[in-house]
């Protein structure tokens, strides 16, 4: 990784508790993580560690107890809801490990669906939309509903979902979770050409070794602290 | 949003359906109440009904309509007289009165006849005019022919078998709530071949010169008859009508009633549905709000979609119940103005938007208040 690309997101001294009656419940305790610009990092950790919670915070869905999110120039702890909103559509693409297309819209509908928000005209929404289905090698299905899609499909769709607003960071909790082996190769493939061939930052939550390995780098959380790093 | 309606296609259809057949009712239950209160509806501001106190069935002398006409502020005076009449068999029953032509055309400038049938009626006492809704019931009337009537209230006069009148004219009207199906004949006639109650009419009605004077007046015409053996009972025409279809019932409470049960039950019934579906896409809506969708627009998006379902069943049962009271009156006899009146439509598809937003409205509280982490957690 180049040494002279900044810092992308930091996280400073971050805290989230959860409450469950009258039992607290710390998940991240004072946890401090830098990921650099055009970085593939993955997190891993087992189930209960806080790494879909971090993930959260760096994405904009989730607030921290105690702390500092900073995004590019953007402390977003302490943007307001509608804030973070605008922030998140402009800058964070999500892809989920169940793809949480919209079973009603074909493909070219699920992946137009964050540009509704911008101020784009139709036909420009549809050059996106082309453009990111054909990076994603899906532009002869474009008119097929999900439940049509396999599997590996489906993620596609979701990936150029999350790249049509060319976002800054690629939020992908699980992206191969729910795939067999290949599918989840081609999809952890297209993942790093994002990230080598177009520069996109990507955030990772994973449990497999396999998909970490395709990481730039790889952090491990255990009990809502940092417990190793993994070397570039 | 409207892709959205076609996810669950029985469970959208069923409820729009139900949401249909409550506005179809809606209508028509409008079209009855506007068809019993019609009377009420075209009754003029300045017009006065004088009746005996104690009912109307009971008569007055003919006298007291020139002690009326001499009171102060009275522009002009009618009188009518109910006859009851049947053609030829019972069923054939409609409204009938005896009235003086000219007061009575002078009264009711809402019954328009030609010049022509206005001066055959001054000409011919057996003459009547006729409502253009009753012409066509009876296909074989014709201006000119002779209509044998019985009444079982006066009988027949001496040596006929039957009331003979003479139709000298149609009537139309420029009010779409006045009755065309009713039948005016002269009074002199009726008066002089009747064998009881000779020289009493049935009601008077009264035009004041100002309509805020018309209380007033009624007070002032029921003390003229105060202790008489005829007291009267004065008031506004619109009253008078409403008093008499309370007769029936209270018409509008009955309608009220029936409509508010019926859309309270659609609303729990739409508002169960909007809420399943809700619930079935918290995740799809996590994923909204995740990619930037406001709270309000998620908000926005679930009550439009309970609105476009509750806006489809309501518009097209409204739509429905016009077509049909429009399409030709299946009771005219009963009630001859049944039709939905244009206030009403714009009621009726208020009220469809507002069991759109009502219904909407707790699951779209909920969807807005959907915290995405914990929206996008229940999967998997």
């Amino acid at each position: 990784m180049s040494a002279e690309k900044r810092a992308l997101v930091m996280i400073e001294n971050v805290t989230r508790t959860f409450h469950r009656g009258a039992e607290d419940i710390h998940v991240l305790a004072d946890l401090d993580l830098e990921i650099q610009e055009g970085e593939f990092l993955a997190l891993m950790g087992p189930s209960g560690s806080g790494k879909s919670t971090l993930l959260n915070l760096i994405g904009g869905l989730d607030r921290p107890t105690g702390g500092r999110v900073i995004i590019g120039e953007h402390r977003i702890d302490r943007l307001n809801d509608r804030a973070l909103a605008a922030w998140r559509a402009r800058h964070v693409g999500f892809i989920f490990q169940f793809y949480n297309l919209l079973p009603v819209l074909t493909a070219e509908k699920n992946v137009e669906l964050p540009l509704l928000l911008s101020p784009l005209s139709q036909a420009a929404r549809r050059k996106h939309v082309q453009l990111a289905l054909e990076v994603v090698g899906l532009s002869h299905r474009t008119r097929h509903y999900p439940r049509t899609l396999s599997g590996g499909e489906q993620q596609r769709v979701g990936i150029a979902r999350a790249i049509v607003t060319d976002p800054t960071l690629l939020h992908c909790d699980e992206p191969t979770g729910d795939l067999d082996r290949k599918s989840g190769d081609e999809i952890l493939s297209l993942l790093q050409a994002l990230n080598q061939d177009y520069g996109k930052t990507i955030i990772m939550v994973t449990h497999d070794p396999h998909a970490s390995a395709r990481a730039s780098r790889t952090v491990h959380l255990d009990k809502g602290r940092l417990s190793a790093e993994a070397p570039d | 949003m409207l892709a959205n309606l076609k996810r669950k296609k029985l469970r959208t259809t069923l409820t729009i359906l139900s949401i249909f057949v409550a506005f179809v009712l809606f209508g028509f239950l409008c079209a009855i109440q506007h068809a019993f209160l019609g009377g009420v509806e075209v009754a003029g501001a300045d017009r006065l009904i004088v009746r005996h106190k104690v009912s109307i069935i009971q008569p007055l002398p003919i006298s007291y309509e020139s002690r009326v006409a001499s009171i102060p502020g009275v522009d002009a005076v009618s009188s009518t007289s109910w006859f009851g009449g049947i053609y030829q068999k019972p069923e054939n029953a409609f409204p009938s009165f005896a009235v003086d032509p000219e007061k009575f055309l002078n009264m009711f400038p809402e019954v328009i006849v030609s010049p022509a049938a206005k001066e055959q009626w001054l000409k011919k006492r057996t003459g009547a005019i006729v409502g253009r809704g009753l012409m066509e019931k009876f296909p074989t009337w014709k201006i000119g022919g002779h209509i044998p009537l019985t009444s079982p209230i006066w009988g027949q006069p001496a040596n006929q078998a039957n009331w003979d009148f003479e139709i000298v004219g149609v009537y139309d009207t420029d009010k779409k709530s006045t009755d065309k199906s009713q039948f005016f004949f002269r009074y002199d006639y009726f008066d002089e071949a009747r064998a009881q109650a000779k020289g009493k009419i049935g009601w008077m009605t009264i035009r004041v010169d100002h309509a805020d004077e018309a209380t007033a007046i009624a007070r002032k015409i029921d003390r003229e008859f105060a202790n008489s053996p005829e007291e009267t009972k004065a008031e506004p025409e619109g009253a008078f009508a409403a008093s008499f279809v309370k007769q029936i019932g209270d018409i509008g409470a009955i309608v009220t009633g029936v409509v508010s049960a019926v859309f309270f039950t659609i609303l729990l019934v739409a508002g169960n549905t909007v809420s399943q579906s809700v619930n079935e896409r918290t995740e799809e809506l996590g994923v909204l709000k995740a990619m930037g969708f406001t709270n309000t627009t998620v908000l926005v998006l679930v009550l439009a979609e309970s609105c476009a379902i509750s806006a489809i069943g309501g518009l097209a049962g409204l739509g429905v119940a016009w077509a049909i009271t429009a399409g030709g009156n299946p009771i005219p006899d009963v009630l001859p103005n049944l039709e939905i009146p244009n206030r009403d439509l714009l009621l009726g598809s208020a009220l469809a938007i507002g069991l759109g937003l009502l219904s909407g409205a707790l699951p779209a509280l909920h969807a807005m208040r959907l915290q995405i982490a914990v929206a996008l957690r229940r999967q998997g």
